[in-house]
């Protein structure tokens, strides 16, 4: 459904996309994982053809992309990062013009409306102006307006960014709902358990490049050990490094919190309830472990 | 050349229309007010201008001098809110239109609109006995071409702008001093020949000559000469301001 193959994109004489390769199948949720600044958008706005590619080849739903990128967006959905809905129009008057761009005539535009609002939980908020509408209601408004054309592909990007918790469970139960109908969905996100939740396979990016590839289960297989121990406290760099050290493959401090990362759990268990001004929190390792172990703890901006 | 470009015509006119009374009432007061306080008091003073009362001469320059303003109005200010501040051209670049559409459709939306206003304004020159008979509805073609004229001279600094404050500057240092070598206040014959020469390089020169040509019978010295200058004006400013938006959004 989308291809692409050593997709490059310079800006200022640096390369933000540096040969990216990557490829999704019909009916797929993909995911493109990475800090801010790691090439995510540009990326997408490539495979859009919104934005020009420096070296590479595209293509999406069997259309050359940026050639024939206006013909392929009549299959296409795009939910982007910030919102872009029509301030001057309701709920309705937003979807019915925007049907209207894909040459979609207005009575039928009109004939989908009801279902489009009903999926997005918006049912009741048909005749609404939009400054009455919350941060998750206009974003569900935005997927909404994504399916006006009933797209086989749906591109989202960090879709769930700013949202609270009972907003971000709407939107997952929306993809997961447009992926359980076939259609393919490729998403960017920092947000490790929505890749986690919905991504069938994966990429992580930063600083333009794919650092890994997978599906999430295989990224935390193969990447990662299996547990993970956190321990909280005062003098706990310290400690970690002389004490707990030898009793782990990995270890990781920041502040005042290590990260210790094993196959066995129980012997630094045992040595961490010795000191009982520690606190431990055990888990299993997930997503983010992976992530920030590929991507590093450092800020980006 | 496609029809793509309507469905921004399209979704302007359904935003304007529900604000359709007040934006009329907006663009007329203003031209209006000029008319009239110009019109009959600076008129009392200056007499009669070519022959006629002072208001009767200005009203063929204050028909261009307001559609220019409605068509600038429009294709900056309205047109760089949906480039930047509410990013709906960025929404419909998400289907299938390309930018050419954007930019064509905010082009003829402009020139329409300011036809519109400036259309108002000659209807209520007719209530004021300004204006009479109906070879005066002629003008409503002319008007088409100032709007399309200045609103592509317009959407090219607007596909330039980073913020609102850039118009400031076309007005002041452009549109305004244009206004007052080309014949809109005053007769272009009272200038030196050097200011009249610049003068009939630029559109609203043009636009004033068509416009007291058709609604008070004065000749014209060059009638298709200036129906193609406004047209040609509009066109490389829309070629231009498509070629620069297309850089800033493609990038």
């Amino acid at each position: 459904m989308l291809s692409v193959r050593q997709l490059r994109k310079v800006y200022d004489g640096r390369a933000v996309v540096n040969d990216v390769d990557f490829s999704v199948a019909r009916g797929e949720c993909f995911g493109i994982l990475g800090p801010n600044g790691a090439g995510k958008t540009t990326t997408l706005r490539c495979c859009l053809g919104l934005t020009r590619p420096d070296g590479g080849e595209l293509a999406l739903g069997g259309h050359p992309i940026p050639v024939d990128a206006r013909r392929a967006r009549y299959r296409v959905g795009v939910v982007p990062q910030f919102d872009n809905l029509d301030p001057d129009f309701t709920v309705t008057e937003n979807l019915v013009m925007f049907a209207r761009y894909f040459d979609i005539p207005a009575r039928e535009a009109r004939s989908r409306v009801p279902r489009l609002l009903e999926f997005a939980g918006l049912g009741d908020r048909a005749t609404a102006r939009l400054e009455t509408l919350s941060g998750g209601m206009k974003r569900r408004l935005t997927l909404a307006r994504a399916l006006v054309n009933d797209p086989d592909v749906l591109f989202l990007d960090e879709p769930t960014t700013g949202l609270d918790p009972q907003a971000r469970h709407l939107i997952w139960d929306g993809l997961k709902r447009l992926v359980g109908e076939g259609k393919t969905v490729i998403l960017t996100t920092h947000f490790m358990d929505e890749a986690e939740r919905l991504c069938n396979r994966l990429c992580v990016m930063d600083r333009g490049a794919i650092i890994a590839l997978d599906t999430p289960r295989n990224l935390i297989d193969t990447l990662i050990e299996p547990v993970v121990i956190e321990v909280y406290g005062e003098g706990v760099a310290e400690w970690a490094r002389t004490r707990a050290g030898p009793l782990v493959s990995r270890l990781e401090v920041t502040g005042e919190t290590a990260f210790c990362y094993m196959h066995d759990a129980d012997p630094l268990l045992a040595l961490a309830r010795a000191s009982p001004s520690l606190k431990v929190l055990r888990r299993a390792a997930n997503l983010e472990d992976v992530f920030i172990k590929l991507t590093g703890r450092d800020i980006r901006d | 050349m496609n029809l793509r470009c309507l469905y921004l015509v399209q979704r302007n006119f359904l935003v304007w229309r529900k604000l359709m009374l007040p934006s009329l009432i907006g663009n007329l007061a203003d031209p209006l007010i000029y008319l009239v306080g110009l019109g009959f008091g600076l008129g009392a003073l200056v007499g009669a201008v070519d022959g006629r009362p002072y208001v009767t001469f200005l009203a063929g320059g204050m028909l261009c001098y307001s559609t220019l303003n409605s068509a600038s109005a429009e294709a900056l200010y309205s047109a760089f809110s949906r480039l930047k501040v509410q990013r709906t051209w960025e929404g419909i670049l998400h289907a299938p239109m390309t930018i050419a559409d954007v930019v064509i459709g905010e082009w003829l939306w402009a020139g329409f609109k300011a036809t519109l206003s400036g259309t108002a304004i000659l209807i209520v020159m007719y209530g004021l006995g300004i204006v009479h008979g109906l070879a005066a509805l002629g003008v409503v073609p002319v008007l088409l071409l100032v709007g399309l004229s200045f609103s592509g001279l317009a959407l090219v600094v607007t596909s330039l702008a980073r913020s609102y404050d850039l118009f400031t500057y076309y007005f002041t240092l452009l549109v305004t001093p244009m206004a007052f070598v080309s014949g809109v206040f005053y007769p272009l014959h009272q200038l030196p020949a050097l200011a009249q020469r610049i003068a009939w390089c630029l559109p609203l020169a043009h636009a004033a000559s068509l416009a007291r040509g058709i609604t008070l019978g004065d000749a014209m010295p060059w009638p298709l000469t200036s129906a193609a200058v406004l047209l040609l004006y509009g066109l490389l400013g829309l070629a231009l301001a498509v070629r620069i938006a297309r850089r800033r959004l493609s990038r």
